[in-house]
């Protein structure tokens, strides 16, 4: 049997923090389980929840600005919304 | 993406001196940038041409040939790279240029983290549209949950989520677990109990607080991410 979503949902966020070497200590309050039925494992999304909610840490080329290349990936992807995590100037990377 | 957008940054960057100075010089001159630095956005610069204040906690010269120097700067978001170069040229006497700049970190993202380039991106579309196959996909893009690692964390009950959603202010009873350290106004993140980013809140209450109190608002959101719909309303609509 695969483990339950409460437990799996807990090594997610804790798989976050040590993403950037974060560890913070947890306590519970209320010690609840979650209900399958409603949303998803951020890691079992459907996909094209995925790529809506998701994130890519993206090697940008060197002369398109940061700007030109969300828009590529927005129209490659069929994206409403999309945005990037700063400004670089057209040569950087 | 708000938290990513503003967080510190790490770069590196080749500045071409316009006249060779003694290495030990421009060691020195380089070290009096790091710390608070003014810092004028250059005339070609997304921003508000404004005098600014701005945070520099690194810089690391590694090589240096008496034309070109390699530089490893960590700094806060919204430092200029371009004018930081022209200013240390302009202390050393000589002049200064940037001639090479790449980001290696934004926030939590580095390079060491799994760059993704668009070629990748394009092959991992094609499989997916074309083929059935998702695994580049998610292989390549992350949940969005991975933008706010490092931020404080607050879980919330099932029956929490939807009414946050819709912008009400988040009260203890509603709280499943905390993590240690919160104090009155940090900006915490709020996730189910499945791990989904619901948004960012600010703290009301610090994680003690919390924990002693059987009531009260702890924490009221700031920004919201998550789309309604995917948890149950759990408070009373009004009939009639």
């Amino acid at each position: 049997m695969s483990e339950d979503p409460t437990s799996k949902g807990k090594r997610f966020l804790e798989e976050i923090d040590e993403f950037c070497g974060s560890r913070r200590a947890w306590h519970v309050k209320h010690d609840e389980p979650t209900d399958p039925k409603y949303g998803w494992l951020p890691t079992e999304r459907p996909i094209e929840k995925h790529i809506e909610y998701g994130v890519i840490n993206l090697d940008k080329p060197p002369g398109p600005t940061s700007h030109e290349v969300v828009a590529w990936i927005k129209k490659m992807f069929n994206l409403e919304r999309a945005g990037h995590g700063g400004t670089l100037e057209p040569l950087g990377t | 993406m708000g938290t990513v957008i503003h967080s510190s940054k790490e770069y590196v960057c080749v500045m071409q001196l316009h006249k060779p100075v003694d290495e030990d010089r421009l060691r020195q001159v380089v070290s009096m940038f790091v710390g608070t630095i003014y810092q004028k956005p250059p005339v070609r610069s997304s921003v508000k041409r404004s005098l600014r204040r701005k945070r520099i906690n690194k810089i690391e010269l590694l090589e240096y040939t008496g034309k070109y120097a390699l530089m490893i700067i960590d700094c806060e978001a919204g430092t200029y790279m371009r004018k930081l170069c022209w200013d240390i040229g302009l202390i050393l006497g000589v002049g200064a240029h940037m001639r090479e700049l790449r980001r290696t970190r934004t926030g939590p993202f580095n390079e060491d983290k799994g760059l993704v380039r668009l070629q990748d991106l394009a092959e991992a579309l094609y499989r997916w549209r074309e083929e059935g196959k998702e695994d580049l996909l998610r292989r390549y893009i992350l949940p969005g949950e991975y933008t706010v690692c490092g931020i404080p964390k607050v879980v919330l009950r099932d029956t929490a989520v939807e009414s946050i959603v819709h912008g009400a202010t988040l009260a203890v009873p509603g709280i499943a677990m905390i993590q240690e350290g919160i104090k009155r106004g940090d900006l915490v993140a709020m996730h189910t109990l499945k791990g989904e980013l619901i948004g960012l809140a600010k703290a009301l209450m610090s994680t003690e607080e919390v924990l002693e109190a059987s009531r009260g608002e702890a924490f009221k959101p700031e920004r919201v991410i998550m789309e309604p719909g995917l948890y149950p309303r759990a408070w009373k609509r009004r009939t009639g």
